[in-house]
């Protein structure tokens, strides 16, 4: 199997995992949507050295991925590539802010690196709710809440069949590749000699797939709307359980609880 | 059902691949389209759904072709392409089953009461939880005229139906496409250079040569006219050449 057919597999299992049945997979789709969002928008709305505020909020993924069943290690396995952008987004931080905030022991720690540690947590909260969400929802369900709050047509369309056309272009990778080295004995990878071909076949081939696929779904009535994925019943505890979620998020966007626990304690 | 009248088109950049094409297929009928490659079988299958614009008048179900109209004739004709892998993009078969219905109104309860009963017709229950790139060959080939059956079209469109397939799968196509035929009239199109499957499964034949319709007549006259088909780029079916 080469390394196209495995990311294809790997897409393929969180369209699997979003099928499964736990409590946070019945929760209507719209209301993990505006959990997910609203949770989002808090989380990276901590101020940059609020490291003892926004360290409360992984509380909502940590319950989640317990409710919902995914492992969390599936969740950093997928997303590792990812990871390291976010790590790599906030690293110059400690030699740019080198003013020093708290001492830990003798140590100094300055604000760079609270401000690196805080914005790497805003990274990997949101990264691992948004994961929770996809591997909880499937994507027609995801589109169909999008067009419930009047999310334009065009981008929900785009979205899905941005979704789709990943799955067209791995697969065309993947036999593009097996293709090159069946008659590339010995080589590793694809040599820079071809890339430009195989580049430019590969965007003729998946977007001629693209196409199809599209005709496809205009012949069987799709116009933008999501009307087949209604399905199943959503859990009755959807919308209290996403309000009260969006409330202690609030709470907790405005005080700092383990600020105040840690008070109460000492 | 079908009718073109003084259909041309070509390609943007390219040669003009349908020249002046005029013919009508009526209700209940069993028409093949053969021709070489690049004869403008599948252009034509294209051009009867209104997938690229021609120019002459094209009329499906007395609804002519137009932009108010598309949806309408799309859902009278039940398209089944060449490649199932370009046809299905739901993750399981009963998604996509349900997935043209309830785009066209039907409740997704009906819809999937309806998807079951075609599974039924096709003896393919099995597949019904069956994620699509899980399948065969020929499951992905039944699954996908599933697909279109469960839309209730009053025509079926069929693109090389049989490539791809194994002999045995191929005997199920035909079987089905009898079947279906017994049950409901439908009306059915198949574009193949299959020629054995044409005349096992149809009662008509049309040969396009070059964007240009060469021959429409019977299928048992036509398909035995060795000059013909060889002016056309096509053979006998092998049970007619005695190999």
């Amino acid at each position: 199997m080469n390394k196209a057919e495995k990311a294809e597999r790997e897409i393929l299992a969180i369209d699997g995992m979003s099928k499964g049945d736990s409590a946070v997979h019945r929760m209507s789709p719209l209301s993990k949507l505006l959990l997910t969002i609203v949770y989002i928008v808090i989380t990276v709305s901590f101020n940059k050295y609020d490291i003892t505020g926004i360290f409360i909020m992984i509380l909502f993924p940590v319950v989640g991925y317990v409710a919902s069943g995914v492992p969390v290690s599936t969740a950093f396995w997928k997303l590792r590539i990812v990871l390291p952008l976010v790590c790599a987004v906030g690293i110059i931080n400690p030699f740019l802010d080198r003013e020093i905030l708290f001492y830990l022991g003798n140590i100094g720690v300055s604000g760079g690196v609270v401000s690196f540690i805080t914005l790497l947590m805003k990274g990997v909260f949101s990264l691992l709710a948004s994961f929770l969400l996809v591997s909880t929802t499937p994507v027609e369900e995801i589109c169909r809440a999008l067009r419930q709050v009047h999310f334009p047509k065009i981008l929900t369309s785009l979205f899905l069949l941005t979704f789709r056309y990943v799955h067209v272009l791995l697969e065309e990778v993947s036999i593009m590749t097996d293709a090159y080295h069946l008659r590339s004995p010995g080589q590793k990878g694809i040599h820079i000699s071809a890339w430009g071909s195989f580049l430019g076949q590969l965007i003729l081939r998946s977007s001629d797939r693209a196409g199809q696929l599209y005709d496809s779904m205009l012949l069987r009535g799709f116009q933008g709307e999501f009307y087949y994925a209604k399905g199943r019943k959503s859990a009755a505890y959807s919308w209290p359980v996403a309000i009260i979620c969006i409330a202690l998020a609030v709470t907790f966007r405005f005080l700092n609880i383990a600020a105040i626990f840690g008070g109460v304690i000492i | 059902m079908i009718r073109f009248e003084n259909v041309s088109y070509t390609y943007p950049g390219a040669d003009e691949v349908l020249h002046d094409i005029s013919f009508s297929i009526e209700r209940g009928e069993k028409v093949g389209l053969i021709g070489a490659n690049g004869a403008g079988k599948t252009t034509i299958l294209k051009a009867a759904l209104g997938l690229i614009q021609t120019t002459g008048t094209i009329t499906v179900g007395g609804l002519p072709m137009s932009r108010e109209n598309l949806s309408e004739i799309r859902k009278k004709l039940g398209y089944v392409l060449q490649n199932s892998d370009n046809q299905m993009f739901m993750p399981t078969v009963i998604e996509d089953m349900i997935f043209g219905s309830v785009n066209y109104g039907m409740s997704r309860d009906d819809a999937e009461k309806k998807a079951d009963e075609v599974l039924k017709d096709l003896n393919i229950e099995y597949l019904k939880k069956r994620q699509n790139h899980r399948m065969s060959g020929g499951e992905k080939r039944l699954a996908a005229i599933a697909t279109v059956l469960t839309m209730e079209p009053e025509a079926l469109l069929m693109d090389e139906p049989s490539s791809a397939l194994d002999p045995k799968n191929r005997r199920n196509l035909i079987n089905l496409l009898k079947r279906l035929w017994d049950k409901s009239r439908i009306t059915y199109v198949i574009t193949t250079h299959d020629l054995d499957l044409v005349l096992d499964t149809c009662e008509r034949v049309i040969i396009l040569n070059n964007g240009r319709i060469a021959a429409d007549g019977p299928a048992e006259v036509i398909l035995r006219d060795q000059a013909l088909l060889e002016a056309n780029d096509l053979e006998l079916p092998f049970c007619f050449a005695g190999r």
